[in-house]
This record gives C-alpha cells, sequence and structure tokens, in this order.
C-alpha cells in the first residue's frame, strides 16, 4: 500500500468491565474499499465508532492522514471530522425528522465551508441529491416522505457532502431490498473511483465480496484474518472465515442447502482467558489452543490469519461436523 | 385432497386519505399437506399480509374479500374461539423477530407450557415436560435449564428455537415462517435453516417461508411464489424458478443477487425504477413501467397467471427456456 489514509495500531475498547475490542490493527489506503465482516456482538460497529472517536477506546492509536485521533484536541479533531464520514445502519434514525433532507445535507456545509452563501449551498445539495439518485426538488421534503432506500441516499449524500477522503458504512445495505442494494453499492464504486476511500462493515458476505479490495474477518474483538477479497473468497485460512463462506445460503437448489457453517453460538468475551476465542467452535481444534492464543502471521503475501494450524492445508469439507 | 392452506381470490386493502391500498390484490395460491412453499418478494409486496389475514391478525382497518381455507374450513368470516382453536395449535407462525414475539416477562417454560395447557388441555406439569422434551428436539442445548430462563438471556439463534419449539408443540399441519432467519446472523442463519429441513422432515407438517431474500428460500422450498405489488407474478418449482425464471421481474431479481461464485463484476445489476404504490395499478400489468419487454398489452390489460403445472407466470409475454 503506497499512501496509508488510516493507521489503527492496538486498538482496545471496554465497555465497563467486558473487553470488547480488543486489540485491533490495520491499515487503510487511500481509493480502497476494505470489507469488514463477522458475526453480531464481533465488534464491527464498536470498531467504527472507536476509529471516529463517538466512543473512547482505552488504548491504541488512530492515525488518519497523519494525525492521531484519539490524543489531538477536539478543534483539531472536528477538523479531520471533515475528511472521514459515516453512515449509519438505521437509515430512518439517523436523519433528523424535522429537517427538510436540504436543511441536512445542508448542515455539514455551514460548519465546515461558512463562506459559502445560501444558494450556492443549495446548488451543491441539489447537485448532490442527483449524484446519489435523487432529484434536486426533493430538497423541501422530510425523511418519512421517502422510502428506506432513498433516505439512505440522503445518509450518503450528507457523508459526502464534504467530499472525504474516507467513508465508514456500517450495515447500510442491511435493510434495503436487493433491487435498491445493487444501486446503492454502485453509487460506492462510482464515488471509489473518484479517489474515495471506504471501510464497509457488513454481515452480508456477497456484497462485501463484490465492492472490497481487502477484507477484514472479525470475531469477539479481534481480527482473525486479513486478507486481499479473491484471496479470502478462494482460499479463506482461518476456520472461522471458513464457517462463514460456508453459512452463505447457495442460491441454485443444486448446489444444496449451506452447510451449517459454525456451530454452536458465538463465546462470551469475558469467559475467554486464555488461548484461542474461537476454540470452542473450531472443528480444527488443537490442545494448544486452549493456552496460547495464536498471533495473526502473514501466511501468504498480504494475507493474514490468526490461527495455530494456519500453515497446514486444512481440508474445508471436514467442516461439516 | 383437500390442501391444506386454500386462498382464493384475497384482497387486502386499507384506506388511506388519498385512496384505498390494495395490499393483496386478487391472490389465489394453495399449499398441500407436507409441501414447502417460498414466498419471496421485496418490503410492500404483500407477502406477509396473506398469512395475517389468515391468521386474523390484520390490523383492525383492514378490509378483507375473498376466501381462506384452511383444511377446507373458511378462516376469513369465522367467530373468534373457532379461530383461536385453530391458530396457534394447528396452523401456527413464527415471526421475524423472536425477541418481540416471546413475552419478556414470563419463562420460556411458562409461555412453551401455555400453549399445550390451552389447546390439549394438559395439567401444566406435563405440559413443561413435553415443553422440554421438544426443546430438545429442536436442538436446544440444556432444556431444563433453559425452561426457566427469560427470552433476554437466551441468544437470538436460541430465541428462534423456542420459537420453532413453540409451533410445533400440537403438531400442526402448517407452519408459516416469516422471514425467520433476518434478524439473525449468517451462521445462525444456516442452522436455523438446518432445523426447519429438519422438523419438516421428523414432523410432515406443510411450511410456508417467507422471505426477501430468494437464497434463503432456494435451499428448503419446493415451490416458490414471487410476488410483485400484492400480487403473485410467477408460481413454479423451485429449480424451474432458478433455472428457467418466467417472469421478467423474476428474471431481475435473480440477476440483482451478489453471490459468493463466480466472477466479480465491475458494477452490480440494479432494477431501475420503483415497485408501484399497491393499488395504483390494478388493470394493467404492475410490472410494466419497469419492464424491458413490455409492450402495449401490458400497459392496458392484467395478465393472470398461466403456464404449465411446474411453472407458471402472470406475463403476457415470458421468458421461454
Amino acid at each position: 500500500m503506497n499512501n496509508i489514509l488510516l493507521r489503527v495500531r492496538d486498538l482496545r475498547v471496554d465497555f465497563g468491565a467486558h473487553a470488547v475490542i480488543r486489540g485491533v490493527s490495520f491499515d487503510l489506503g487511500g481509493g480502497e474499499i476494505v470489507g469488514l465482516v463477522g458475526e453480531s456482538g464481533s465488534g464491527k460497529s464498536t470498531l467504527a465508532r472507536a476509529i471516529l472517536r463517538l466512543l473512547q477506546p482505552v488504548q491504541g492509536s488512530v492515525e488518519f492522514l497523519g494525525v492521531d485521533l484519539l490524543k489531538c484536541s477536539p478543534k483539531v479533531m472536528r477538523a479531520q471530522r471533515r475528511g472521514l464520514q459515516i453512515v449509519f445502519q438505521d437509515p430512518l434514525a439517523s436523519l433528523d425528522p424535522r429537517m427538510t433532507v436540504g436543511e441536512t445535507i445542508a448542515e455539514p456545509l455551514k460548519i465546515f465551508e461558512s463562506g459559502l452563501n445560501a444558494s450556492a449551498r443549495q446548488r451543491k445539495v441539489g447537485d448532490m441529491l442527483q449524484r446519489v439518485g435523487l432529484s434536486s426538488e426533493m430538497s423541501g421534503r422530510y425523511p418519512h416522505e421517502f422510502s428506506g432506500g432513498q433516505c439512505q441516499r440522503i445518509g450518503i449524500a450528507r457523508a459526502m457532502i464534504l467530499s472525504p477522503k474516507l467513508l465508514i458504512c456500517d450495515e447500510m445495505v442491511s435493510s434495503l431490498d436487493v433491487s435498491i442494494q445493487g444501486q446503492i453499492i454502485n453509487l460506492l464504486l462510482d464515488l471509489q473511483e473518484a479517489g474515495m476511500a471506504v471501510l464497509f462493515i457488513s454481515h452480508n458476505l456477497a456484497v462485501v465480496r463484490h465492492l472490497s479490495h481487502r477484507v477484514l474477518v472479525m470475531y469477539l474483538g479481534k481480527l482473525v484474518e486479513i486478507a486481499p477479497c479473491d484471496a479470502l473468497f478462494a482460499s479463506p485460512v482461518h476456520p472461522y472465515t471458513r464457517g462463514l463462506l460456508a453459512a452463505v445460503p447457495h442460491r441454485l437448489p443444486a448446489v444444496g442447502a449451506a452447510a451449517p457453517g459454525a456451530p454452536g453460538d458465538q463465546a462470551v468475551p469475558d469467559l475467554i482467558t486464555s488461548g484461542c476465542a474461537f476454540r470452542d467452535r473450531c472443528p480444527y481444534v488443537l490442545p494448544m489452543c486452549e493456552t496460547s492464543e495464536p498471533p495473526l502471521d502473514e501466511v501468504a503475501p498480504g494475507h493474514w490469519a490468526a490461527c495455530h494450524r494456519s500453515h497446514e492445508t486444512l481440508n474445508p469439507l471436514s467442516f461439516e461436523s | 385432497m383437500v390442501p391444506t392452506l386454500s386462498v382464493d381470490r384475497l384482497r387486502v386493502s386499507f384506506s388511506h386519505r388519498s385512496g384505498s391500498i390494495e395490499a393483496v390484490d386478487r391472490v389465489s395460491l394453495q399449499i398441500v399437506p407436507a409441501e414447502c412453499v417460498g414466498i419471496v418478494g421485496e418490503s410492500g409486496s404483500g407477502k406477509t399480509q396473506i398469512f395475517m389475514a389468515a391468521m386474523g391478525l390484520l390490523a383492525g382497518k383492514a378490509q378483507v374479500s375473498g376466501s381462506v381455507r384452511f383444511e377446507g374450513n373458511e378462516l376469513l368470516s369465522v367467530d373468534r374461539p373457532t379461530l383461536n382453536r385453530v391458530r396457534g395449535s394447528k396452523l401456527t407462525m413464527i415471526f421475524q423477530d423472536p425477541m418481540t414475539s416471546l413475552t419478556p416477562h414470563l419463562t420460556v417454560g411458562t409461555q412453551l407450557a401455555e400453549v399445550t395447557v390451552t389447546h390439549l388441555g394438559m395439567p401444566w406439569k406435563d405440559a413443561r415436560t413435553f415443553a422440554g422434551r421438544m426443546l430438545e428436539r429442536v436442538h436446544v442445548p440444556e432444556p431444563k435449564r433453559r425452561l426457566n430462563q427469560y427470552p433476554h438471556e437466551l441468544s437470538g439463534g436460541m430465541r428462534q428455537r423456542v420459537m420453532i419449539a413453540m409451533s410445533l408443540l400440537c403438531e400442526p399441519s402448517l407452519v408459516i415462517a416469516d422471514e425467520p432467519t433476518t434478524a439473525l446472523d449468517m451462521t445462525t442463519q444456516a442452522q436455523i435453516i438446518e432445523l426447519l429441513r429438519a422438523v419438516r422432515g421428523e414432523f410432515g407438517m406443510a411450511l410456508v417461508l417467507i422471505s426477501h431474500d430468494l437464497a434463503v428460500v432456494a435451499g428448503l422450498a419446493d415451490r416458490i411464489l414471487v410476488m410483485y405489488a400484492g400480487s403473485v407474478v410467477e408460481n413454479a418449482i423451485a429449480e424451474e424458478l432458478f433455472k428457467h425464471p418466467r417472469h421478467p421481474y423474476t428474471a431481475e431479481l435473480l440477476k440483482c443477487m451478489p453471490s459468493v461464485t463466480g466472477p466479480r463484476l465491475d458494477r452490480l445489476p440494479t432494477l431501475a425504477g420503483q415497485p408501484p404504490r399497491p393499488g395504483e395499478i390494478l388493470e394493467a400489468c404492475p410490472f410494466a413501467p419497469r419492464c424491458s419487454r413490455a409492450a402495449d398489452r401490458c400497459r392496458v390489460e392484467r395478465p393472470q397467471l398461466e403456464g404449465s403445472s411446474t411453472s407458471q407466470a402472470a406475463c403476457h409475454f415470458p421468458l421461454t427456456s
């Protein structure tokens, strides 16, 4: 990666006595789309919020364009936010019901580009609405007048109006129907081609595959696999990643249904005192997994996995327990 | 053979200040014993409302006409006590969100036992034992302990297993599962689909699987009904539907589904436009405004479901294989 936009190192977040993010490190390059996958409760959304300093991590660093966001002053943080925007999961809940769509999208401009006069602002808002596939006449309407997919576009328009360097998308398409999902994904691809980087959080692996350059797999507050997108789907290394892939329902009945990918439920983080957090669900478990926690090792160029058996060739079919 | 469920020209409409909204528009369908039928469609297509009508769970202001017969007996005009004998025992429903469909202040054991106490007149003590055995049959670990737990103490997947156990207590003839895996993680979703497949084999009931996700339905359903704007546009044997979709909408939906296999595309295919508001198009093909094959006839004459016994489409110009 030649230009690193975001550098996260050993990030830790606690909720009271619960360790929710247990040491996460990764880089994200300019114009790169990185997918972040994992089950609910794995800490995906918490990681997004910690990067944006919407909650305070207990340890680690988040460098964005060379500035450590966790240590900088509120004033500097505010300036950084201009380049760092987020689109939330629930489109309707993340819009103020009493503001027109135009006011919502114009608000970041009022804060960061106070030199603009009202008509220039309006023009920018109108252009942005068109870019996300809505019409500029809609700017006078309120969020409740729009469908879920349209509200999601409004959230994107608000995030995009300042031309951020990095957009964090937290389960952005989960609530949308397939036909609309494609439109939103294609919009993201257009924006990426214009130079924006994306951290795309989703549990929908098929969407992540189509969109991402690289994928991060998270389990119980840690990254267990980092890989280029094609490598991850073609030859996943971590048993948890294999389980996730096996659980994706196949589309043709002839292929048969998905094998139960990872049996059991995610463990409770507090119960992991030593060893690998995935060991209770892992079909490849060894005695050493009980006691020693596997480090994130590079198994192929750019492909990292945290598994004691990552250097073995494991037969994927034996996963069906 | 008497069909398990027979819906004939069902109409469900809601009056609205801008006129009447036809949520379900003259839908007819039949479900035979032990059959698994998938109902797919985007949000607002009316797929849930058909079965809410059957269960007598429609909102008070809904206007219903047509007929819904369960094992030969009309459900729409039936009195409340008769309906209450059928629903929850022989005709049961599993909802999307098991947290809100279980009562938060009663233990799992009490909620399960109540079903057989009410419908079968079992003494409470026996009903609890029976409930524990049913939990075991749906692979809930430590069933005895679960009986004393409250819904919030269980994971999402476990709660959905409890809902499935509840739906099976009185040996139903038909279970309606409405988006049973939508609120769950990918790995849990695969487990629940497997469980539904297993209980179908074990209990031999008919199963309706409602989902917005064709992939979820694909592995389980014998037959799939595709809904669009309140009506059934295609009704086909599952394999046939995936291999040779006949309605252009079905074909578009299949194209829009991103997959974890096959080539990665530059852009995802999309379906332009929005579905019509329910009731907006009554005398033409509701898909015509978005259809690439639409001709003049489609804009004036509503197509009826036609075709062979394995595949029918409501289209004047169906796709041929």
